[in-house]
């Protein structure tokens, strides 16, 4: 009895402890593959493997999301974009601040508990900002890849380096901008750099050293299936990146990643073939690293139609039954479902204005009837596309998908040269370039759009749409609200049934980041990168 | 070129303190055309075609972060800048660099207006051209058009010829004319200064800061610009003056 009583008093002490100096939870792999059941957390880049980006907190509804409230703000002291998403691990939030440090903050305060600042060596170069996207977790381990090429293991409770291992030369342009994918005990992750020529990587490595346990090439080497599809020795610096979060499926244990522009983008005829697999997604055996299969969206891109968004795993009734699906909203303009499990291309279309393009055969091979000329060929969607890299989601509620991304854009493709600016296009910025400049696009000009699509038919079912493009992605929730951003600087909500406006905040910088919620004590919070700084809002 | 990249390294070696030339001097039309399509597939993409994207930085109008020799702007495009967003280009040879450099170094020559008069021009804008009943000049005029007291700076001397002659062809964003009318009936015609999906500001025909809400508005639209055209109206001396003058102003 006595020994019982202790033993409550322990439990009671503890308990207290904990409310009131949170400390990191052990993160195991069974948490990290259940994720959905514990919405209070977010434990990767998109909350849980099949990147949907839902949140099954359902404080924050459409009857009250209009009451949100300002909570926090925490003030990056970087100025390079911030496109990170942060991660909630049992009130702790940790995020990274543009080009490399890790920092925990308080979930419920915005106060720092801790920073780790990487220095990247000098001769780290990205082609587009000095950016990065963010974190993973496995135990009590932080993970981030650097602008140096670098992947990094930091304990999430002192903040101090635990393993660092060099993937690639930055000298060779590689660099790494995506946050890391954990699965069981291995971190897996790829390399930016195609834009430079930099061979694509994806990699994993032994989560407790740092040891590399296998790697993939994202462009074959001599021998292999595919190599043939570049003529000569372009495959040696043909690029194909990886640099936006992988989807997991633990059914399969194929992890998918999609791959950037062949190299030299703008000129072709180095590089004859369809260039595999660049502009792809790539299913990897995540014990082996074996390629189970591969899907190329772009043959012989000479746009710069990156294949870098995140993959979105649903279950889609596809012609009469329930498919493995892989929702896919593209920089080529083109929306697409395909089968996870197999890579069969099932579905796909233009979702934006397109021109390059008038079909697809059985196989899902687009049918290319534009090229760029020497007087320059209209191109849309434009070169940094109809959607980029920012996280679309995905509602298993409403059963849309929900995707930010712009309309009416257009290059002007000019035959081995960079594409010049159309003219109806006057205010496109750089891919790292955070443009606060006043806006002055008229009516026929690109202009950004939040919209859900059915996943089924791929058809628009509601389009809000913004005066601006846009770069922010989107988070679903059970609440049945959509938030999305845009570069004007407003964060706001919708119905995600119907579109509507329900509410918005002028947080005074660009949102260019995917949203998040979280819940700390026993309240919904909504988080989102906006300018330099991370914002917070919830129900008063 | 490749003797004034080596004169430059031998003087500074010697410790001399001459002005290095900033203009290559021996690069060939050829060099020039090789070095725009180098700087079209390896410089736009951050710099823009024109070279203009990143604040302060202007090539066409010949405008840097600071003077640079032609051997810096090579050892820039090989080395990249460390911390910035400059990145290094390991793989392109010093003649590469050296012909983006003359393409760099020829771009504002392209296009100089020589044939005019600045103080010439500057009656013309103040008086027989009125161009100050919209538009002002270091603080003289009106704050209705846009401020020309730095176009030398934003726009090569044909773009300013062709705006004066062709005005509504050409309408930079910035330069945009629009009318509002409120759901009370007013009627607000003005230069846009910002727009989002929200909310729209201009400075109307009183030189007046107005920010409307666009549930407030019946109607929003772009109508032309109401700049009057000067050809026929001005001599063809009087427009090579008048362009000449506002090439001329560079200032704050």
């Amino acid at each position: 009895m006595y020994a019982r009583h202790r033993l409550a008093i322990a439990v009671a002490a503890i308990a207290a402890a904990a409310v009131a100096v949170p400390v990191a939870a052990d993160v195991t792999p069974e948490r990290l593959l259940n994720a959905a059941e514990e919405p209070a957390n977010w434990l990767n880049y998109s909350g849980t493997y099949d990147n949907q980006r839902y949140s099954r907190l359902d404080e924050i509804t459409r009857e009250n999301v209009a009451e949100l409230e300002l909570q926090w703000i925490w003030q990056a002291s970087s100025l390079e974009k911030f496109e990170a998403t942060p991660l909630v691990v049992d009130g702790i939030l940790y995020t990274v601040q543009a080009p490399n440090d890790i920092v925990a903050l308080d979930a419920a305060t915005g106060r720092v508990f801790w920073s780790y600042h990487h220095q990247n060596a000098a001769n780290a170069r990205t082609c587009c900002g000095l950016v990065n996207r963010g974190l993973a977790i496995h135990g009590e381990t932080l993970f981030m890849g650097t602008i140096d090429a670098h992947l990094l293991a930091v304990d999430a409770v002192s903040g101090r380096l635990l393993w660092k291992t060099q993937i690639a030369d930055p000298g060779e342009f590689y660099s790494i901008t995506m946050s890391p994918l954990v699965v069981g005990d291995k971190v897996m992750i790829g390399t930016g750099g195609g834009d430079g020529g930099a061979r694509g990587i994806i990699a994993a490595f032994d989560v407790a050293t740092g040891e590399e346990l296998w790697r993939f090439y994202t462009i074959p080497g001599p021998g292999e299936p595919g190599n043939e599809s570049w003529s000569g020795d372009s495959w040696r610096r043909g690029g194909a990146a990886v640099w936006n979060h992988a989807a997991y499926d633990p059914e399969t244990n194929l992890a998918f990643w999609g791959t950037g522009n062949p190299s030299p983008v703008w000129d072709g005829s180095t590089r004859l073939g369809d260039n595999l697999y660049s502009d792809s997604v790539v299913a990897l055996d995540v014990d082996t690293g074996r390629l189970a299969w591969a899907y190329q969206f772009t043959p012989h891109d000479e746009i710069d139609y990156d294949s870098t968004q995140v993959p979105i795993l649903a279950d889609v009734e596809w012609e009469g039954r329930t498919r493995k699906g892989m929702l896919w909203a593209n920089r080529n303009g083109l929306i697409y479902l395909l089968d996870r499990q197999t890579g069969e291309f099932l579905n796909g279309k233009p979702y934006v204005a397109v021109t390059w393009m008038d079909g697809f055969d059985e196989k899902g091979r687009p049918n290319q009837v534009l090229f760029p000329t020497a007087e320059g060929a209209e191109f849309k969607p434009h070169v940094h596309g109809a959607s980029n890299w920012a996280p679309a989601s995905y509602s298993p509620r409403t059963g849309l998908f929900y995707v930010s991304h712009w309309e009416e854009s257009a290059s002007i493709a000019v035959a081995g040269e960079f594409p010049r600016t159309a003219d109806d296009n006057p205010r496109q910025t750089g891919m790292g370039a955070v443009s606060q400049l006043p806006f002055f696009n008229d009516e026929d000009e690109a202009y950004g759009v939040v919209r859900a699509y059915d996943p089924e038919t791929l058809d628009q079912v509601w389009e809000f749409r913004m005066a601006d493009i846009t770069w922010a992605g989107t988070l679903a929730t059970a609440g049945d609200v959509v938030f999305g951003g845009g570069r004007e600087g407003y964060f706001f909500a919708l119905d995600a049934e119907s579109g509507e406006l329900l509410w918005k905040a002028a947080v005074g910088g660009q949102v260019n980041a995917g949203p998040m919620s979280f819940e700390v004590n026993g309240r919904q919070h909504i988080a989102v990168a906006a300018g330099n700084a991370l914002f917070t809002f919830a129900l008063p | 070129m490749r003797l004034t990249v080596l004169a430059s390294i031998c003087l500074a070696a010697g410790g001399i303190a001459v002005a290095i030339p900033a203009r290559a001097q021996h690069a060939t039309a050829e060099d020039i055309a090789d070095g725009q399509r180098a700087f079209a597939s390896s410089c736009a993409v951050c710099h823009g075609p024109d070279g203009n994207i990143i604040p302060n930085i202007d090539f066409s109008r010949g405008i840097y972060r600071r003077e640079y020799t032609d051997a810096e702007l090579v050892g820039i495009i090989q080395n990249g800048i460390p911390n910035t967003a400059m990145p290094a280009t390991a793989r392109m040879t010093v003649a590469q660099a050296e012909r983006i450099v003359a393409y760099l170094r020829d771009l504002p020559e392209q296009d100089s207006i020589a044939v005019g008069d600045a103080a010439r021009g500057r009656e013309v804008f103040f008086a027989k051209g009125a161009c100050d009943d919209c538009h002002a000049v270091a603080g003289e005029g009106s704050r209705q058009g846009p401020d020309l007291s730095r176009i030398g700076l934003e726009r090569r001397g044909l773009e300013i010829e062709d705006s004066i002659l062709n005005p509504t062809a050409v309408v930079q964003p910035d330069a945009r004319t629009v009318r509002v009318t409120t759901n009370a009936g007013d009627v607000v015609t003005g230069r846009l200064l910002n727009q989002d999906t929200f909310t729209v500001q201009l400075v109307d025909a009183e030189e007046k800061l107005r920010s409307f809400d666009r549930k407030e508005l019946r109607d929003f639209a772009f109508v032309a610009s109401p700049m009057p055209s000067y050809a026929g109206k001005l001599s063809a001396q009087e427009i090579a003056d008048l362009v000449r003058y506002l090439s001329s102003l560079q200032g704050s």
